[in-house]
Parts: C-alpha cells; sequence; structure tokens
C-alpha cells in the first residue's frame, strides 16, 4: 500500500511539470510584448526595453528562463499580478477558501439528494417515480448551469425578492476572517443576523453548482443498485426474512456505494470548471471569478499560475479518491 | 407482449442482422426514440434555417426594441417570440442559433474523434516511447478542468467560434484516444488479428480494417456525450464572452448580452437556455438509447 501512494505521488511530478511547461510555452505564444504587457507602456524606448528584458529575465535562453520559472515555483513563487502587484499565490490563498466553501456545499448538496433519488428510483424500478426522477435527472445532467442560475435568479431574487444576487454576504457585516469560510466566521463572529445572510447568500450557487453533480450521482446510484439488487446475496438476504430496508440499505447500498464515490470523486475536476461559471454569475469572490476577471484585464501571470494552482489541486484530490478507494474496496487493494 | 411472444415462435425467422437487432433494440425505448425524433427537427430546421427563420438573425428593427412574445399582452405577431435589446427577431436568432450549435457539437466530435482514433491506436500498437509520449500528454490534458482548459486556449488564440471549436476538441481528445487505446489493446490479443496477421495483413491495414471497427461500440456512445458537453461548453464560452462573438446568434453568447434585461425583458434570457436545454437533452436521451442498445449487458435487463 504504501509503495502504491509513494508512487502515485511520484508519477504527479511529472504531469505538473508539463503543466508547468505547456502554461510556460501557451503565455509566450500570446500576441504582443511581454514588456510593453507588464509595464503598460507603448514605443518603449530601446534602453529601457532592454532594461525591462533583463529585469525580466527575459534576455536569457528559452529552457533556462523555463528552469528558472520551475525553480521559482518549487519554492512557492508563482509570480506577480500585473493589476494588482500581488504575488499570485497570496491572491490564490485568499480566494481560494470561497470556492472551497461553495464546492463543499454544493456537493454536500448533491451527495445528500442524489444518493436517496437514486435508491428510491432503482427500488421502484419502471414505476411513474422512477421515470419522473430519471427524468428530472437527465434534465439536470442536460442543464446550461448558468442560464440555470439565471432562471433562480429571475424566480427566486428578482419575482419574489427572497435571496441576495450576488456576493458571499450583505455589506452591513464584516469582521476579519479567521477560517476564510464565510458560515463559520459569520458564525464566530457573534454578529445578529451575519449568520443567516450567508447562508442566503449560499443557497443559490450552491444549487447551481450542485446540479450536475446531483444528476450525475443520482444517475450513478440508480445504476449501481439495479447491479447489486439483482446479486445472489441481495437475494439470500430477502429470503432469510430481512426487512425491506434493512435489505436495500445494509446490504446493496453499501456496495453500491463504491461506483457512487468513485463517480463523486471524478466530480471534482467538473466542479472547479462549473465554479467558474457560477461564480461569475453570482459575483462570488472564488478563484473562477478571479481567473476570468485575468483574461479581461490580460493578466496573464495571474492566468498562468492559476491553472498551475487549481490543476495542482485538482491532481491531489484526484490521488485522495484514488486511494479512498482503495481503502472502501478490498478487492482493489488486494490486487495491487 | 406475450401476443408478440406466440407470435415469434410461430414464425422463426432468421436471426436479425446487427443492425436490425440495434434498432429494435433503441425503438423500444420510447424516451430515446422521443430523442431522436427531437434531434431530427432541430438538424430539420438548422439545415432549412434560411427559408424558416422570418428575417435575417442580425437585422436590427429600431422602432421595435424588446417587444414580448406574441402571446404576452403587448406581443406582436410579426415577432412570434418576441424581439431583443435592439430589436433583431428572437425566433430567427434562435433557428440560425441551431445551426452554429449543431455545427459546432458535430465538428468537436469528428474533430476529436478523428485525432482520437490515430492517436489511440498509435499508442495501442507502438509501445515504448510513442505510447508513454501519446498517453502522458493526455494525462495532462485531463488534469486541467475541462472548461478551464477550453479558456485558457481561447484566451490565448483569442474568442472566436473556431477557435472554440479548436479548444473544445482539444477538451475532449483524451477521451477518444483512452477508450480507443483499451479497447484496441483488448482486441489485438485476438485470434481474428493474429489470423489477419498470420494472412499478411500489414499494420496499417490491421489497425485501421480488423482492430478499429471491433472497438467501435463504445466510441460512438461517447461521440453522442461529446456532442451534447460540447455544446454546452461552447454556450459557456459564448455566455463568458470567449466564444462567438456578437452579433452571431450563437446561444450562448445571446445569453451574454441578455444578462442586463433579466428584470425588464425575461424572455430574451429564457428562451436562449430553453433552445440549448432542449438541444442537450434531445441528444443525451438519444445517447443513453444508443449505449443501452449497445451495451449487451444492459440488453434487456
Amino acid at each position: 500500500m504504501i509503495s502504491f501512494i509513494i508512487r502515485r505521488v511520484l508519477l504527479v511530478i511529472p504531469t505538473f511539470v508539463a503543466i508547468a511547461f505547456l502554461t510556460f510555452v501557451a503565455i509566450r505564444l500570446v500576441p504582443g510584448d511581454p514588456v510593453e504587457a507588464r509595464t503598460g507602456e507603448r514605443g518603449i524606448s530601446p534602453e529601457r526595453l532592454a532594461y525591462f528584458r533583463h529585469e525580466l529575465g527575459l534576455d536569457q535562453p528559452v529552457w533556462k528562463q523555463f528552469l528558472d520559472y520551475l525553480w521559482q515555483i518549487a519554492h512557492g513563487d508563482f509570480g506577480t499580478s500585473i493589476s494588482t502587484q500581488t504575488p499570485i499565490l497570496t491572491e490564490f490563498t485568499t480566494l481560494f477558501p470561497a470556492t472551497l466553501e461553495l464546492a463543499t456545499c454544493a456537493m454536500l448538496f448533491a451527495t445528500i439528494l442524489g444518493i436517496p433519488a437514486g435508491v428510491i428510483a432503482a427500488t421502484r424500478r419502471g414505476t411513474f417515480v422512477d421515470y419522473t426522477l430519471m427524468g428530472a435527472a437527465l434534465t439536470g445532467f442536460s442543464m446550461p448551469i448558468f442560464w440555470w442560475g439565471l432562471l433562480l435568479i429571475l424566480f427566486f431574487s428578482v419575482d419574489l425578492g427572497l435571496t441576495p444576487v450576488s456576493g458571499r454576504i450583505d455589506l452591513l457585516y464584516y469582521f476579519e476572517p479567521v477560517t476564510g469560510f464565510m458560515l463559520i466566521d459569520s458564525w464566530l463572529s457573534g454578529e445578529e443576523g451575519a449568520f443567516a445572510s450567508a447562508v442566503s447568500h449560499l443557497i443559490l450557487p450552491t444549487i447551481v453548482l450542485g446540479t450536475i453533480p446531483l444528476a450525475t450521482i443520482a444517475r450513478m446510484t440508480r445504476s449501481a443498485m439495479l447491479e447489486i439488487l439483482g446479486e445472489d446475496y441481495v437475494r439470500t438476504a430477502r429470503a432469510k426474512g430481512l426487512s425491506p430496508f434493512r435489505v436495500v440499505g445494509i446490504h446493496a447500498l453499501r456496495n453500491a456505494l463504491i461506483p457512487v464515490v468513485t463517480v463523486i470523486g471524478l466530480q471534482v475536476g467538473a466542479l472547479m470548471a462549473g465554479a467558474v461559471l457560477t461564480e461569475y454569475i453570482f459575483s462570488w469572490p472564488g478563484i473562477g471569478s478571479w481567473l476570468i476577471e485575468s483574461i479581461q484585464r490580460r493578466d496573464y501571470p495571474v492566468l498562468q499560475g492559476g491553472i498551475l494552482l487549481v490543476s495542482g489541486i485538482v491532481i491531489l484530490i484526484n490521488i485522495f479518491v484514488d486511494l479512498l478507494y482503495g481503502v472502501l474496496n478490498p478487492r482493489i487493494r488486494h490486487a495491487r | 407482449m406475450p401476443a408478440e411472444r406466440t407470435a415469434a415462435i410461430a414464425a422463426p425467422k432468421a436471426p436479425p442482422g446487427p443492425f436490425a437487432s440495434f434498432f429494435r433494440d433503441f425503438s423500444e425505448n420510447r424516451a430515446a426514440l422521443v430523442g431522436l425524433i427531437l434531434l431530427g427537427l432541430l438538424v430539420f430546421i438548422a439545415i432549412f434555417a434560411n427559408l424558416l427563420a422570418p428575417y435575417s438573425p442580425i437585422e436590427q428593427f429600431r422602432e421595435f426594441t424588446r417587444i414580448p412574445p406574441a402571446w404576452v399582452e403587448g406581443g406582436n405577431r410579426a415577432f412570434l417570440l418576441g424581439t431583443d435589446e435592439i430589436g433583431r427577431d428572437m425566433l430567427s436568432r434562435l433557428i440560425f442559433g441551431a445551426r452554429l450549435s449543431l455545427f459546432i457539437g458535430l465538428s468537436v466530435v469528428v474533430a476529436s474523434m478523428a485525432v482520437g482514433i490515430v492517436l489511440g491506436l498509435v499508442a495501442a500498437f507502438a509501445p515504448g516511447w510513442p505510447s508513454i509520449v501519446i498517453m502522458r500528454a493526455m494525462d495532462v490534458i485531463l488534469s486541467v478542468p475541462s472548461l478551464l482548459l477550453a479558456i485558457v486556449i481561447v484566451a490565448i488564440i483569442g474568442p472566436s467560434l473556431t477557435n472554440t471549436i479548436v479548444a473544445i476538441t482539444v477538451v475532449y481528445l483524451p477521451y477518444y484516444v483512452r477508450l480507443v487505446r483499451a479497447s484496441a489493446l483488448q482486441e489485438k490479443t485476438r485470434d481474428y488479428v493474429t489470423a489477419a496477421r498470420v494472412g499478411g495483413a500489414g499494420t496499417l491495414r490491421i489497425m485501421f480494417r480488423t482492430v478499429l471497427p471491433n472497438c467501435m461500440a463504445p466510441i460512438i456512445v461517447q461521440a453522442a456525450l461529446t456532442i451534447s458537453n460540447a455544446i454546452l461548453e461552447a454556450a459557456a464560452l459564448g455566455f463568458l464572452g470567449l466564444g462567438a462573438q456578437p452579433p452571431s446568434p450563437e446561444w450562448g453568447a445571446m445569453l451574454a448580452s441578455a444578462r442586463e434585461f433579466l428584470q425588464s425583458a425575461p424572455w430574451i434570457v429564457t428562451e436562449p437556455g430553453l433552445a440549448i436545454l432542449i438541444t442537450v437533452l434531445a441528444i443525451n436521451l438519444v445517447g443513453d438509447g444508443l449505449r443501452d442498445a449497445l451495451d449487451p449487458k444492459m440488453r434487456r435487463s
């Protein structure tokens, strides 16, 4: 098991270097002179150009520039934002909790509703309930979530006036971030109404980001359950007179959950992609909005560093899911 | 059902061919059939867009801005689905948008499938460094979240319809490469491949004529999934202002400019999104039907 973990982690390094290489090359393909882009000056004099080229290391051979870049990354230096002059890693760590909070809530929402929906559809296979649930799941699966977000805003915020349209909390409240998670921080602040405000800001983004995972989990749970319910040991459990609830809930569901956990793990990448759209719609101050803004401002170092950091996190989470899978499923563990 | 069964017993026929049995399985799935009809309708609309659309998608009727759909108070019969913020006919834009969306979906599938099949077969038949290089490269593509990768590619090569297609093709490439390689590796060890080799077939012939046709079933299912996802991602890029550019009637781009009219003219927002949803749903229904019909494990279960 330990050698498996080590091997799996070591394999990440070449992938990570390759992503760094691709972003490094990609940034150099962007039309326009990097010095002009960074200094914001046009028609720069040759002396100043030479000075900046030296300052930015652009007079070095390209391979040397790349090695220097890797060296910087290895020391936690992902570059500096052009527009704010803040280190990219600092910006990332400030904004990441917002995305993490949203993604966690969306995943909880999807799992808590998706697994029961799948189980109910599987046990009532071929009935009206099954068709309704699976029809809804396929609709959710096909949903353009940016439009879904606008519809929810139209209905809940504009027509009913129930939820706020953007941000993480009312501007009324201000407190120093402790954990970076608005739900926890607003609770800790003890200010009256702060927690409720944070919750109401979180509801619509959670639904929007959670819709596709919810549909995927429901569909996956149903098909896994259908497969398991046909197994001999389920028939045995039924035959020895166990209650249907026990058969489905204990005997079948536990085994059906193995593929479902994998699917939940695989959603991490999709969740980051969905977060970009969700954050953009709800002006949620997270990594997604940050990356879109960096494109609009042509702040390419942010784009470069941001993509690298996001990919790194997705890769690490995928490894974690792989390991968790080994723990959950003894067959996999022993096969290795 | 019982009547059918006795009829089948009474008149034994020759076993149906693979296509006939596939179609029987597919058409038994009523949802898939509905999807197919919807999709057929959308393809029809897309092909004959210039005959069906009452106006040009970019013609501006300056005196008729933000007219609601005809059945709403204040609507105008001349503009069935209303007009947008600068007086363009929504129906005509949606009809031409169908052409764009289906074109994007189809282009992405054809491109990623063609390149994916070649790379996947090479990875399966050329062990050693070609295989390693290809598969590692695919790992790298897969480790960047799909929409983010498309966004980065478009940010670098510039936002346009063609670049949207290029970017989404790159995003979906790894799925085909992995799928083709895995099934080709499995098929490669079968007796019929050895027989073909003994019969003197060259590697290229074995790759494309002997092995590839036997790997097609999962590839076709993946293709259906790719079309619907490609349409969704192209619309997402359009919505973020990184895809098709105005005045193009691409559905996502239509939503991008409509955001500020959410309150005053909601139909500008609801209609393009509904068009995306219906199209993607139809394709997914067909895709589910294809998967069930092509996967022998799911058949009649």
